[in-house]
């Protein structure tokens, strides 16, 4: 399950984020993000990069994932 | 567009043009695939080069020059003010301009042309890369090639697909943002840094003229910085103190990979250069004269190998590029962690000490000398960067 939130109207698609993923999960177009599910760690890197704030990492859901387990 | 190339470069930046450029006039046939819709746009660049790295290229064009700049003023965080000659010549581009004339220069050598083609995977026979897949306008298409050279900027995935280690620490990314303002009053020859915890911690913030009443204002913060306040907001605070209510004309993202060269940028049939390559040089964050120098060197190479038959030679471009430049941006980096540590009661102690020394004698050397008698170490590394 993904972690990462993406508010893509904010997205100015500079790659910054695509740069540090250590799993090569996000696909960036000229005007189309997308993180790859199945490789993405939820590591949170690309949410410390991001220098427009696009990206957030869902607390919430991290944490009822958690209770899941 | 032919089925088969020699070489298929894939993003026409800087780099890219220039290994297209280098390779076509060798002789070989060379294709240059760019996903965006315009070569040179959008610009995520604060486009300061200095003159004498251009002109191992390209004559200056006033075309594509917004700014000559023989100065520099530095910001100490209490806002002394430390103004000092720039021992060169630097221009601010204008970079729509300017990438569009590079690769013109590759196609005025022969080079095939498409835009809005997006790469998203590698073609393989056995372990060698030997082409691209392609979406291009919604249709999925292939071509093959000797040698594939990514210059895929600092998202770069296509050495990924090759194996290469290519993503870098997200401590040694610097996340930016910058505007380009207009009705402010900027000296149109000089180059403004600022520095400080509160306005750019570990970094500077620059305001670069184009003309005197425009400039490209903006900062990167590194991962570390960002997970606590992004580059936006603390690019929007400055803004509001210095130049409130400002037109703003641009506003763009964007990613420097302020790291050394990565271990390895060659593998069987595939080259990386520029950002994909992580050929900043890691202090300035200065990219597009080091990308063309790497564009420069593995364009030749690459058409070397093909037109001598021997396809391990394109190994032989990492050595060269450690020799002649990668070196260097391993000084540049030491000194970075130096530098970039200073306290802000360091720095304004350093200004201070610095408006002593009277304006004919105030030099970026004579700025070196001031901070070493505040950490002598750095004198070893300064050498490197400034001499070898
Ligand atoms: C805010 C900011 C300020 C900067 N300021 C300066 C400065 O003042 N001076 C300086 O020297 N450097 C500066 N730099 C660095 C400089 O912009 C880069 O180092 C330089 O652009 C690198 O050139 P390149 O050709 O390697 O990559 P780029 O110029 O990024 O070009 C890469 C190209 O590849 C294309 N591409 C990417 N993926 C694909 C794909 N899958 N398929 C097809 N095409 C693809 C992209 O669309 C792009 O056009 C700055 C960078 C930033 C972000
Ligand atoms: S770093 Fe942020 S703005 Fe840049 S492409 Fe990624 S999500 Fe978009
Ligand atoms: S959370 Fe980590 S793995 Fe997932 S997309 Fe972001 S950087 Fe990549």
């Amino acid at each position: 399950m993904i972690l990462i939130e993406i508010l893509p109207d904010k997205c100015d698609f500079c790659g910054c984020c695509v740069g540090v993923c250590p799993e090569d999960a996000i696909e960036l177009k000229e005007a189309e993000i997308r993180i790859i599910e199945e490789l993405c760690t939820n590591c949170a890197k690309c949410v410390w990069c991001c220098p427009f704030e696009v990206l957030k990492f869902n607390k919430e859901a991290a944490s009822a994932k958690r209770e899941k387990i | 567009m032919k089925d088969q190339y020699d070489i298929v470069v894939v993003g026409a930046g800087p780099a890219g043009s220039m290994a297209a450029r280098f390779a076509a006039e060798k002789g070989v046939s060379v294709l240059l695939l760019e996903k965006d819709r315009d070569v040179g746009y959008p610009v995520r660049c604060a486009e300061a080069v200095v003159s004498a790295g251009l002109e191992e290229f390209i004559s200056p064009d006033k075309k594509w020059i917004a700014s000559e700049i023989n100065k520099f003023s530095l910001f100490a965080p209490d806002n002394t003010e430390v103004v000092l000659e720039f021992p060169f010549t630097g221009f601010v581009l204008e970079r729509r301009i300017f990438d569009y004339e590079l690769a013109k220069q590759a196609a005025s050598f022969g080079t095939d042309v498409l835009t809005r083609a997006y790469v998203n995977g590698l073609l393989f026979d056995g372990n060698k890369v030997c082409g691209v897949k392609f979406e291009h306008r919604g249709e999925q298409k292939q071509v093959k090639a000797k040698v594939v050279i990514a210059a895929d900027g600092v998202e770069s995935r296509v050495g990924r697909w090759a194996g290469l280690k290519t993503h870098v620490d997200f401590r040694e990314m610097e996340s930016c943002a910058q505007v380009t303002i207009s009705n402010i009053n900027v000296k149109a020859d000089t180059c403004y840094f600022y520095f400080g915890k509160d306005v750019s911690p570990n970094g500077y913030l620059w305001v670069f003229p184009k003309g005197d009443s425009t400039a490209n204002v903006g900062l990167g913060v590194s991962g570390l910085v960002g997970k606590n306040r992004s580059a936006l907001s603390y690019l929007n605070e400055f803004l509001e103190t210095n130049f409130p209510g400002a037109p703003v004309l641009t506003s763009i993202a964007g990613g420097v990979p302020c790291s050394i060269t990565l271990e390895k940028i060659s593998a069987p049939g595939i080259m990386l250069v520029g950002d994909a390559a992580r050929q900043v040089n890691p202090i300035s964050g200065g990219g597009i004269i080091s990308g063309m120098r790497g564009g420069r060197i593995a364009g030749r190479i690459a058409a070397e190998s093909i037109l001598s038959n021997k396809p391990d030679h394109i190994f032989s471009y990492d050595k060269e590029w450690h020799e002649k430049v990668g070196k260097k941006h391993e000084a540049s980096n030491r000194l970075k962690e130096g530098v970039f540590n200073f306290s802000d009661e360091k720095l304004n102690n350093l200004a201070h000490s610095f408006l002593k020394v009277p304006m004919e004698k105030r030099t970026l050397g004579n700025l070196c000398r001031t901070a070493l008698i505040n950490q002598p170490s750095l004198l070893f590394d300064i050498a490197k960067v400034f001499f070898v």
